[in-house]
């Protein structure tokens, strides 16, 4: 077992256990601070996967905007006595049977997968970063995408301030 | 070095969390903190193939990044929805927004 695999399991440790917080945990707040570490572990398995700038974009965006985000809305909505109370709905167990058969589901599809399931990663070329870039940018691969994505954002900003606002 | 199927796993397993979260909150902030475990277990898959697959296709890494451009969106435009309905009907459980409901 060398060093990469000792950071991948510390990693995911730490992202299934945070994310289990996520999903549990009575307080919304502590709910949004443990999606921050949930957040963050992705980010370490970006850069185990040599993806350095989804690493940062991964917490500069995620961790920077979207969980603050959400701390945000949860200060806003909050009501004390919204913590004393169950936090799941009454269907609950049927919740759990749904995404414990979604992971034995895909489990089994990953088991039976063409891939061959022990490869292991190539060396990366030197430019990869350039590689990203160009590829954002070229008009032969997913410069449409691309700027779709920023028409995207502007609508969701604009629907986001339409819709939050008080109209009175 | 790591295999492909590690990262495999605990991404299924993180999107099972997140589905359990999506199904099982009662309140819709909570519901939406689900949806951004998913997204992000979509994530680890999409960077893991483009890792272990061709290294010449970027579409892996171009995926993840629209990703989180939907991602950013979709948060944004459900809090301020969420904070839209806190204002009108002052509550955010799932269960109570049945305005629609026959």
């Amino acid at each position: 077992m060398d060093a990469s695999q000792v950071i991948f399991i510390l990693s995911a440790a730490l992202i299934l256990v945070s994310a289990l917080l996520v999903v549990t945990v009575r307080n919304l707040i502590h709910a949004a601070l443990w999606l921050i570490a949930t957040l963050f572990g992705v980010a370490i398995l970006y850069v185990l996967l040599e993806a350095g700038f989804l690493a940062v974009v991964q917490v500069v965006v995620y961790i920077g905007a979207i969980a603050i985000m959400f701390i945000f809305a949860v200060m806003l909505t909050r009501r004390d006595l919204l913590d004393k109370v169950p936090q799941t709905n009454e269907n609950w167990p049927v919740a759990l049977g749904v995404s414990a058969l979604a992971l034995v589901g895909i489990a089994f599809i990953v088991r039976g997968f063409v891939f061959s399931l022990d490869r292991i990663a190539a060396p990366l070329p030197e430019n990869s970063l350039q590689m990203l870039g160009d590829a954002l940018i070229s008009p032969a691969a997913y410069v449409l995408p691309f700027e779709v994505a920023s028409v995207l954002l502007l609508a969701a900003m604009i629907g986001a301030v339409y819709v939050a606002m008080n109209k009175k | 070095m790591i295999p492909l199927s590690w990262y495999l796993y605990l991404s299924a397993m993180l999107f099972a969390i997140g589905l359990y979260g999506v199904l099982a909150r009662k309140n819709a902030i909570a519901i939406l903190l689900g949806v951004e475990l998913m997204l992000n277990a979509v994530n680890i898959n999409l960077v893991a193939f483009w890792r272990y697959g061709d290294l010449a296709q970027m579409a892996g890494q171009v995926f993840a990044i629209i990703v989180f451009a939907v991602a950013a969106s979709e948060v944004a435009v459900g809090l301020s929805l969420v904070i839209s309905v806190y204002r009108r009907r002052n509550t955010v459980v799932a269960n109570e927004l049945d305005l629609m409901k026959w």
